[in-house]
């Protein structure tokens, strides 16, 4: 993994001071609220609805177990014993007190974090597969590129005020799972006729208050030219998106007015001019990169191992794990395994400090001291062994780590919603946690299948409901709770935004709407088909009709 | 009658606090001072509003309240929800007390 050099360090610590000192004079009145509220959000803190929130990145979903463990110390220290993980592949610190944040960064930076990119009208933490490195079906590791992308974005002079935020996504495996296509830039890695293996690069998806699936703006670039060429797309956006209107700012908008072919022309033009410039970058350096992040020393094994065999054989509890949070590695004898922050019932993506040093010392026991979090608010032990897994799975479960429902219905991202969030407009953990309750059982959720539900609690839609295969979307409604119900969104390569069914549904309501949904699908489902597939072959009538009859 | 308080977060700690009768800010929204009438609310969001209170507090802004058996009780659930805590963390904020 990535481990700073001496100007990374230098970097994140005088950063650090910098806050430090900046806080001090905010405290003691020498700057005003507005001159200070940018500096704060700059460092990731925002003041939200019960006190300051930190958001600190986790560039590209990665952490060691030095990092993970220090998040839960954190989580002790200055915060309420808890963290929260987030669709950014962030964490969260709901209660942190402004004037001991400062100790709280620097006790970051001894482990290589910061909070950098988590906020303001920069490009934000890249995110990636949080299978990197480990799975099966990828063509490369996307971490270098990512890493890359951070050092190339990190303070980037030109680029500290875009018109808005800017985010991006990249995958090295066809399977998305990263999300590229609803990011301001998703790079999806392929190889081209001649077998050199680049990105496709996809610009203009979004969520929020206009939901748009990015268009490609070139099919193929090398990943020596990757750089100038995201160089020139942030050049187009930052002269010509709009900055008279914070909802039409988002290199969205300006793709959507202007349209594919002429950002497509302008971005082609910027980059004839500087392809060749600095910001080439060379075999060597790729390749110093790429050893960054080297596999670890995997041992040769058979894939083939008798005693988790027999413990699947033997423990149902054990088996229905690996059924859903176990897949497979590229590495003979290794399995990917996922850690659900989604125990049934609970708050999705919450996971306490003591869990958090849990995971962090299973990960150095069995999977070389590798954790991910993935956008799906969970975390990831990328190389276990196959014989370590029923071991693994024993020390999980006793932590209430061990919930058997990635991917299932249960499996739900929640933004933190009305009961954190300034910006929200209604409740979305308590709704997540009762359709939890409602489809606990497991033998339910094995019959229902992979089923997405993303819940937002506002328009700006930091829970993904846009491409939700169930998407909900909380509102106001004359100040009641009121929940808005989309069909047929998919994040994945396939990415599509969902529909709006039709008029929403209250507090009391919106569970009963859901299970119906649920119920119809079961009953009108082909052989194989998840929701989505179903979804799409037979359209939303037959789903509006179960929720509204004839009205 | 449209009865209403000033709330704002603290500067240091970052906690939901509300203008009391005599100037200060009381993690309690009962301890408010309430505003009668648009007139009254304008005077209280101008006081809460002074320079020197920018090292006091962070945003004030008038909440709707309404007299209930118990006290002042904001209209809008995303206020009751500040002067609690969050529904689904019982064990925290102001309710865990």
């Amino acid at each position: 993994m990535y481990r700073y050099d001496d100007f990374d360090r230098q970097l994140v610590q005088e950063r650090t001071e910098q806050f430090r000192e900046q806080v001090k004079r905010r405290l003691a009145g020498d700057i005003t609220e507005e001159q200070f509220r940018p500096l704060r959000l700059m460092n990731g803190v925002y003041l939200q609805l019960h006190a300051y929130m930190l958001r600190v990145a986790v560039p590209y979903g990665t952490l060691r177990a030095d990092q993970l463990r220090e998040l839960g110390g954190i989580a002790r220290k200055y915060d309420k014993g808890y963290g929260h993980f987030t669709t950014r592949q962030n964490i969260q610190y709901n209660w942190p007190k402004l004037d001991e944040i400062p100790d709280a960064l620097l006790d970051l930076a001894n482990v290589e974090m910061h909070a950098i990119q988590t906020s303001g009208n920069c490009i934000r933490n890249t995110t990636t597969d949080q299978y990197a490195g480990a799975a099966a079906d990828e063509i490369e590791d996307p971490r270098p590129y990512c890493e890359l992308i951070r050092q190339w974005s990190t303070f980037h002079p030109e680029f500290t005020y875009l018109p808005r935020k800017f985010k991006i996504a990249v995958t090295g495996s066809p399977n998305d799972r990263a999300a590229v296509k609803v990011h301001d830039i998703g790079l999806r890695m392929h190889q081209n006729d001649a077998g050199e293996t680049g990105f496709e690069v996809i610009v203009g998806g979004g969520l929020g208050r206009t939901p748009f699936v990015g268009k490609t703006v070139r099919d193929f670039i090398g990943k020596n030219d990757l750089f100038s060429y995201l160089e020139a797309i942030l050049r187009v956006y930052n002269r010509f998106g709009r900055r008279d209107n914070k909802y039409k700012a988002r290199i969205k908008i300006l793709v959507h007015e202007e349209g594919v072919e002429e950002i497509q022309r302008l971005v082609e033009e910027e980059w004839a001019q500087i392809k060749d410039g600095s910001l080439r970058i060379g075999d060597d350096e790729i390749a110093q990169y790429i050893e960054q992040f080297a596999p670890p020393a995997f041992e040769p094994l058979s894939d083939d191992d008798a005693d988790f065999e027999r413990h699947k054989a033997e423990n149902r509890g054990f088996s229905n794990w690996v059924r859903s949070n176990v897949i497979e590695h590229k590495q003979p004898g290794y399995a990917i395994a996922s850690v659900s922050l989604k125990p049934i019932g609970g708050i999705p993506g919450d996971a306490t400090d003591v869990q958090m040093e849990l995971v962090a010392d299973l990960s150095e026991k069995y999977s070389f001291s590798d954790v991910r979090v993935t956008h799906e608010q969970n975390l990831v032990l990328p190389h276990v062994k196959k014989a370590d897994l029923f071991a693994l799975w024993t020390e999980l479960d006793k932590a209430n780590l061990g919930t058997a429902n990635l991917g299932y219905v249960t499996d739900i991202i929640a933004c933190p919603g009305l009961d954190y969030c300034a910006l929200a407009t209604a409740r979305s953990i308590p709704l997540s946690q009762r359709i939890s309750e409602r489809f606990g059982d497991l033998d339910r959720q094995h019959d229902i299948g992979e089923l997405k539900i993303k819940i937002s609690g506002c328009i700006n839609a930091c829970g993904h409901h846009h491409v939700g295969h169930i998407g909900i979307l909380g509102l106001d409604k004359r100040g009641k709770e009121f929940y808005q119900i989309t069909l047929g969104g998919d994040a994945s390569e396939n990415a599509s935004i969902g529909k709006i069914v039709g008029a929403g549904f209250s507090e009391a309501e919106v569970v009963d709407a859901i299970e119906s949904l649920v119920t119809k699908y079961i009953d009108i489902r082909d052989a194989g088909e998840r929701f989505i597939d179903t979804y799409r072959r037979v359209g939303t009538d037959p789903f509006k009709e179960v929720l509204y009859g004839d009205r | 009658m449209s009865l209403q308080v000033v709330t704002a977060n603290r500067l240091d700690d970052g906690l939901v606090v509300f203008l009391t009768a005599d100037g200060g800010w009381s993690e309690n929204i009962h301890d408010s001072r309430v505003a009668d009438g648009k007139e009254a609310a304008a005077v209280l969001l101008k006081e809460a509003s002074a320079p020197e209170l920018d090292v006091v507090i962070v945003g004030p802004y008038l909440i709707d309240v309404e007299q209930g058996d118990g006290g002042l009780v904001p209209t809008k659930y995303r206020e009751v929800l500040r002067t609690k805590g969050p529904s689904v963390r019982e064990d925290l904020g102001y309710q865990a007390v």
